[in-house]
């Protein structure tokens, strides 16, 4: 466990001096979100992002997938700058569920390729292939109304990962579950992560969760969001959540949650 | 069938039955309502004939016509009235009382501007029928989840995609009981326009079998449209139970 100075090699995505300012409604100021941040994701990497409640991690989060412009700075996804507009390549898992209510989990998990021109034969493939992967395969023909929330999330990710994402950002996208239930999720995505060699970008609240699933951890101010500390956790690749019972396990979280405690008071008005 | 189904069709067998004991052991005057097996024989006999044939197809194709324009039109200023905040807030307050005002005493304007022929019996159909579209494509659109429109532009939609494969469908429940009232609220009032003053039509023979003492006629012509009006509902409303079961959406009435 180290503070890293991040070797040179080529960045999957990087932000320089990113900064997001929202104007403020009428009569009211202006809100300074996150930054300035400077951050560099390298290639396949697991990079979990933790900081207290409003502290502009999905802001973040919005800036790096295209879906908002940064007020002030650059965003470069494999060597191109984003531009309010999300790039070929990304995908992204939301907290909120984001599943369509009136299609099959096979449709929904189908709807990203079937758009994207692939031959029908692919799509059954494809689809067939990322639905058994997430436990899905009995439940092709069921509406996510009949799902509980983590299998409904499950196929939020099925749809994500059929279609190949170089670089998925997932925003807290466990955090409706229970606490066993997240464990099994996060043991999921560590086999997703594994098989697809994908760059991920995890947006959590919760320390442990961070902690077990992440190659290097961010820590974030309260807002304005800044990197206060990233910690690099260097677990193997081949992880699960049987890790929560490793002895540094518990010192990253705790060295985690020296660096927010005070953040976090701040988040709440007490600090 | 459901045990709750096989309970409703108890109720209304049972009420037909007591109806027909009544009429035929003459607790019931045959001048007033006559037992149902004779209604329904009428009818038989009345369709038969095709004495009414014109009557009913004029009717139903007013109908047909004032629910087709309502929910078109509604869905379209429902779609305008949405993107437009204020002119949504300056109207709401007719919304929330347009049924309260019995908009029938405009039939007779109506009769003035465009004579006695089936277009104000249109306008009143489609008058009765708007709002409740309206009301229902605004309620629709509010409740599009909005990450839905992140997810469109992670998956590179377009806007006429994004409405035509997100938001309508995720819209459909709403729109779906907006076009089920407008389907209700067109059938009585062309009906009831029709009985009040029209040259033709259902409601217009029904109002002439009442004036004639021709109960047999009038009562064929009733459950007719009683027939007609529990087969069109029954089947929107099946429709809108199967889609709210996929959804999970509890429904009251099942």
């Amino acid at each position: 466990m180290t503070s890293t100075t991040l070797p040179d090699r080529q960045f999957h995505a990087s932000l320089s001096g990113v900064t997001r300012i929202y104007p403020g409604a009428a009569g009211q100021q202006p809100v300074h979100a996150l930054g300035p941040v400077d951050l560099d994701l390298r290639r396949g990497e697991f990079f979990a992002v933790v900081g207290p409640s409003g502290c502009g991690k999905t802001t973040l989060l919005e800036v790096l997938a295209g879906l908002q412009p940064a007020t002030a700075g650059t965003v470069i996804f494999e060597g191109r700058p984003i531009a309010n507009e999300v790039p070929e390549g990304i995908g992204v898992v939301f907290q909120e569920d984001a599943s369509f209510a009136w299609l099959t989990v096979w449709d929904n998990a189908a709807f990203g390729l079937r758009r994207s021109g692939v031959s029908e034969a692919e799509v059954c493939r494809q689809v067939d292939d990322a639905l058994s992967f997430m436990g899905l395969k009995d439940f092709t023909r069921a509406y996510p109304a009949q799902l509980s929330g983590g299998m409904r999330q499950r196929v939020c990710i099925a749809r994500t990962l059929v279609l190949q994402p170089r670089f998925i950002l997932l925003d807290e996208p466990f955090g409706a579950l229970d606490a066993q239930t997240r464990l099994l999720m996060g043991d999921e995505v560590l086999r997703l992560w594994r098989r697809t060699d994908a760059t991920v970008l995890l947006i959590t609240h919760a320390l442990d969760e961070a902690t077990m699933l992440s190659d290097r951890i961010g820590a974030m101010s309260a807002r304005p969001g800044r990197f206060l500390d990233i910690v690099e956790t260097g677990w193997p690749r081949e992880r699960d959540s049987t890790i929560v019972g490793e002895a540094q396990f518990g010192e990253i979280t705790g060295r985690l949650w020296d660096t927010l405690r005070g953040e976090s008071l701040k988040s709440v008005g007490t600090g | 069938m459901s045990r709750v189904g096989w309970i409703r069709l108890a109720v209304i067998g049972t009420a037909i039955g007591l109806l027909e004991i009544s009429c035929r052991l003459g607790l019931i005057d045959h001048r007033v309502v006559i037992a149902p097996s004779e209604m329904v024989d009428a009818l038989v006999q009345l369709l038969i004939s095709g004495q009414a044939n014109d009557q009913i197809a004029r009717t139903f194709g007013i109908v047909t016509a004032a629910v087709l324009i309502s929910i078109v039109l509604g869905f379209a200023l429902g779609v305008v009235i949405h993107a437009l905040p204020r002119l949504r807030e300056a109207l709401d307050p007719f919304f929330a009382t347009y049924y309260a005002v019995p908009i029938f005493i405009f039939y007779p304007v109506m009769i003035a501007i465009f004579g006695l022929s089936a277009i104000p019996i249109l306008l009143m159909g489609v008058a009765t029928a708007l709002v409740a579209m309206i009301i229902g494509t605004l309620n629709g659109l509010d409740r599009i989840p909005r990450i839905l429109t992140k997810v469109a532009r992670v998956h590179q939609m377009g806007k006429l995609s994004t409405a035509l494969r997100l938001k309508l469908p995720a819209a459909a429940p709403h729109l779906f009981t907006g076009v089920k009232l407008a389907v209700s609220y067109s059938f009585i009032a062309v009906i009831a326009s029709e009985f009040i003053l029209a040259p033709a039509g259902l409601g217009r023979i029904i109002s002439d079998a009442y004036t004639d003492f021709d109960n047999r006629r009038m009562y064929a012509l009733m459950l007719l449209l009683i027939v007609v009006a529990t087969l069109v509902n029954m089947t929107l409303h099946t429709l809108d139970q199967r889609w709210a079961a996929r959804r999970g959406l509890v429904k009251s009435w099942s």
